[in-house]
């Protein structure tokens, strides 16, 4: 043990101020109740919301189904949109009940077979299925739609199987959907939003404790004492480095044994390039400490600055690709980015490693960039 | 460089300039300042808020850089190795730089940690602290739950855990009770002496300056002197005289005192009024009422410092005393406010405990004690703002548990602080009070135009009330509480902060309010302030422990010990009866 034998007084001296450092942060990430809130009931409370309140699935949407003219064809095509599990059909005899209940919003969506419906279809010509959504919300109306076509197809594939036929349709789509089989939004969201947690515990919280002690006049007793800058940020990053790993773990259980989010890559792998995004997390914290002394400032900028984009730009939700060119851009200073780019490979498709390795590559960039900045803005002085 | 301990000059700064550029920040620049403390000594750095004291403690410590000139603590560079310097001095910053969340031993334990005290060291020094301030059974408790003066020590303590050899105290007395800063006072000397430290301790307080071996005073960032407290006395020698005239109100004499030709100071003291003349110039019994009996007194330092700023800032008296115009005030003698039983309590709490009291029309009525106890919670709940858990509390014959809007639109209210609009103009400001009482067209305006008028304050008129001098902020705020007429005033720490010269004029527009029939309740942390209230209560822990006028105050604890005790005399006394009566084991430290 030659190392802790180290005679060097000052070295000695050094690591006596990292240990008061340590010990006081931890002492006070015990006592204070919000931090605890933030690093652990925080993520439970957003894994509740979007693993069981938010999905972007349409199931069971209701539908009104008009047939003006009842017919044995007709019963046959309003019961294929009842064999479908994403739609629940209602039956109306005249347009204008339904166009009622859609204003209402007991239905979404109409289905619209005409008096001459079956007259049309008998007779070869084409008979039109006239369909109206509420495209209030476009990513559901969107989703209708997709099932309203998948529907009616299914029926008319039936209808020639049943006539005997074949339906004249020369190419046939034969989807198949990877690395989310079932399409439960879940598996995209859940891992997503392990990012956003991570910039909850890594930017906020460490931007906020930070201006807690130049609020309480805490910073200034600090800055007097030997202790140097590389020691004020080591001893703020270390602690929450080690919260903010805990509330990975914790949101990684419950990913995977309550809401059954598969995990297909490694699980070393995803925990090392999450360290990789939380320390960059940690050091856009510090660089916005440095900069606000006040805990309601210091929470403005890093809500604005790390914990919205995170949310919106990183492709948890909203996907990139579908973003304006311009709002594309953007996203590339998001680290965020990256961080859900690799969460949402190693969960649900594996360990690819160009995709790993790329994203972290620009991670580190982050890491270097962030705490660099933090050092460099980190002086102990107060002008 | 070295540091070689025989070094007589423990610091030493010269042409010390500090500018602050933003707009934002109305701190105080230092100009050319030079000085030098000696070894061994106990120095204070003397100075009304916005002097500069808390920017010179912090270049010193390295923590800003000066834009120019020289800074060297023991022998080493402030300016260009500050890290070295943090290693020599303890610095105590304001509010004590305490973590709240720890207790008493992990705050000595970070402390210790940080300033690199070796393991094998810490028993004999903690126990060594902790004895000294008093702080051994406390060890285990969270340090946001001591009380102020208990909080104090323990940064002092924290400070001190690795001796250092120049102690530097910003503002260590602020907020406390007289008890705690007599104490502290003796600890500093104690550690002078025995550690061979050197200490420079800035205050606000200009009673204190008299205990320190050497004064520095600072005023708008300019050194007006450095010296001993005694050498100041001496040189204003035979300028300060005593008045007294029995059968007249004490405030009224004051007043007249100090409009009389040659007074530079007049304050009220003990039995009568102690005034400060211009050099060479003797009190002319001619221009002063009958029967009065003028005696020489031995000057004091405030006499000087106030001299001293009269010379720079010229000499300055409100000719005229504002007229509140008030609605003429209930005859006098009819009871204004009336407390009874009033309790308040937060969850297990009892911030104010069984209070009573009555104040009558035209009064000046005083709430005194150290924070935390109860002052503030009896404010609010006389103005309404916060329901009493028990008791009875009117104000002007209303009853504040049925009508408290009506009582507060009767009240003229300046808190503490000041609460002003920093953004708002003073026009503005006096604009937005009058209409949240209701004023509006012309009367509106003529209130305004008075207010402006009668607190000179029309120079500022355009201008933001963030960007006011504190003295400025405070007539502001004055005039803001009177723009309704009120028959009763609310005055909670209304000269906190405030520079001397401006506490003084403000005391006189108070004393021609209450002459004018104006009720008055305020609370003060300066003792010498309660001299001006016709009556007062000395409050502690909720409970009120003395009721009297000044004159009785004082005359509870006179002995031959104290035979001409001051109000903080009294003031220590009544609560350290107060402290052994509560915990017979109590440990006082003697002063």
């Amino acid at each position: 043990m030659r190392f802790l034998q180290n005679p060097d007084p000052e070295r000695r001296a050094g690591r006596m101020r990292m240990r008061g450092m340590l010990r006081k942060e931890a002492l006070q990430i015990i006592r204070d109740p919000s931090s605890i809130a933030i690093a652990f009931v925080l993520p439970i409370v957003l894994l509740f919301l979007f693993g069981y309140g938010i999905s972007l699935d349409a199931k069971h949407v209701p539908l009104a189904v008009v047939v003006e003219s009842p017919s044995a064809e007709t019963a046959g095509f309003a019961a294929s949109f009842e064999q479908s599990e994403y739609l629940s059909p209602q039956r109306f005899g005249t347009i204008q009940e339904a166009e009622q209940a859609l204003i209402h919003h007991t239905v979404n969506g109409i289905v619209w077979l005409r008096n001459d419906f079956e007259e049309k279809l008998l007779s070869g010509e084409s008979a039109p299925i006239g369909v109206i959504i509420n495209g209030v919300d476009a990513n559901t109306a969107r989703i209708i739609e997709g099932y309203v076509n998948g529907a009616w197809t299914s029926w008319l594939q039936q209808r020639a199987a049943a006539h005997a036929g074949t339906l004249n349709i020369p190419v046939r789509l034969q989807p198949r959907v990877w690395f989310n089989a079932e399409m439960r939004s879940r598996n995209f969201l859940i891992p997503g939003l392990i990012a956003v947690i991570m910039t909850l515990i890594g930017a906020l919280l460490t931007a906020m404790v930070v201006a807690r002690e130049w609020e309480r006049g805490t910073m200034e007793a600090l800055m007097v004492t030997p202790v140097t800058a590389k020691e004020l940020l080591l001893g703020k990053l270390l602690p929450y480095f080690i919260l903010g790993m805990g509330g990975l773990l914790l949101s990684i259980g419950m990913a995977m044994w309550l809401f059954d989010v598969p995990l297909r890559g490694s699980l070393l792998l995803l925990l090392l390039t999450s360290a990789l995004f939380l320390v960059a997390a940690l050091g856009m914290g510090l660089t916005i400490s440095t900069a606000a002394r006040d805990q309601f400032v210091a929470g403005q900028i890093a809500i604005v600055a790390t914990f919205l984009p995170a949310f919106m730009l990183s492709g948890f939700i909203f996907d990139i690709n579908s973003m304006p060119a311009a709002v594309q851009l953007v996203t590339r200073l998001i680290a965020a980015r990256y961080y859900v780019a690799i969460l949402q490979t190693v969960f649900l498709a594996g360990n690819v490693w160009k995709v790993i390795l790329l994203n972290s590559v620009v991670l580190v960039l982050f890491c270097v960039f962030f705490l660099g900045l933090a050092r460099r803005r980190m002086v102990k002085r107060l002008d | 460089m070295p540091v070689s301990s025989d070094i007589l000059n423990v610091l030493e700064l010269s042409g010390v300039t500090k500018r602050f550029t933003s707009s934002q920040q109305t701190a105080p620049a230092l100009h050319e300042v030079s000085l030098r403390v000696r070894k061994g000594t106990v120095t204070g750095l003397i100075g009304p808020d916005g002097a500069g004291k808390t920017t010179l403690m912090r270049l010193i410590a390295g923590l800003l850089v000066p834009d120019s000139g020289q800074i060297s603590v023991l022998g080493i560079d402030a300016v260009r190795e500050p890290l070295k310097v943090q290693q020599v001095i303890g610095y105590m910053p304001q509010r004590f730089g305490l973590y709240e969340d720890l207790t008493v031993q992990e705050n000595l334990n970070l402390y210790a940690d940080l300033q690199g005290l070796p393991d094998a060291e810490r028993p004999a020094r903690y126990a060594e602290l902790t004895k000294m301030t008093g702080l051994a059974p406390f060890t285990k408790r969270l340090a946001g739950k001591l009380s102020g003066g208990m909080k104090q020590k323990l940064g002092l303590a924290c400070v001190l855990v690795r001796p250092p050899q120049l102690l530097l105290l910003d503002e260590p007395t602020v907020g406390v009770d007289p008890v705690s800063r007599r104490e502290l006072w003796s600890i500093v000397y104690r550690l002078v002496k025995q550690e061979n430290m050197t200490a420079l301790l800035s205050t606000a307080y200009l009673d204190e300056a008299e205990r320190c071996n050497e004064v520095i005073l600072l005023h708008r960032g300019e050194l007006l002197g450095q010296n001993s407290p005694a050498e100041f006395s001496r040189q204003i020698e035979g300028r300060s005289f005593q008045a007294v005239l029995p059968g007249i109100n004490k405030r009224s004499l004051q007043s007249r005192l100090a409009c009389s030709p040659g007074v530079i100071d007049a304050t009220i003291q003990r039995t009568g009024v102690r005034i400060v003349m211009k050099n060479k110039m003797q009190p002319d019994a001619a221009n002063l009422p009958d029967g009065i009996r003028i005696e020489p007194v031995p000057p004091r330092f405030e006499d000087s410092f106030i001299s001293l700023l009269r010379d720079k800032d010229g000499y300055h008296t409100i000719r005229n005393v504002p007229s509140v115009q008030a609605a003429p005030a209930g005859s006098s003698g009819e009871d204004m406010i009336t407390v009874d039983q009033a309790t308040r309590r937060f969850g297990s709490f009892y911030a104010v405990k069984g209070v009573s009291f009555t104040v009558k029309a035209g009064e000046v009525f005083g709430l005194l004690g150290a924070n935390g106890a109860g002052k503030s919670t009896t404010f609010r709940m006389l103005c309404g703002l916060l329901p009493a858990t028990g008791g009875k509390l009117s104000v002007a014959g209303l009853d504040l548990r049925h009508a408290p809007a009506k009582a507060r639109a009767r009240i003229g209210y300046m808190a503490q602080k000041f609460s002003l609009y920093g953004d708002l103009s003073v026009q503005e400001n006096l604009r937005f009070f009058s209409s949240a009482y209701g004023l509006g067209g012309d009367e509106q305006r003529e209130r305004i135009e008075w207010a402006l008028q009668e607190f000179e304050l029309n120079e500022y008129a355009g201008s933001t009330s963030r960007e006011l001098p504190l003295g400025y902020k405070q007539r502001l705020a004055l005039a803001a509480a009177l723009m309704h007429r009120p028959k009763i005033l609310f005055l909670d720490e209304p000269t906190s902060g405030v520079d001397p010269l401006a506490r003084r004029e403000f005391w006189t527009r108070i004393a021609g309010l209450a002459e004018e029939g104006v009720t008055v309740l305020v609370t003060t942390h300066f003792m010498e302030e309660a001299e001006y209230c016709d009556r007062l209560v000395i409050m502690a822990e909720g409970s009120i422990l003395a009721e009297g006028t000044p004159d009785d105050m004082r005359a509870r604890v006179q002995s031959d010990r104290l035979s001409d005790p001051t109000m903080e005399d009294a003031f220590i006394h009544l609560i350290e009866e107060h402290e052994t009566a509560r915990r017979p084991d109590a440990v006082l430290a003697k002063s």
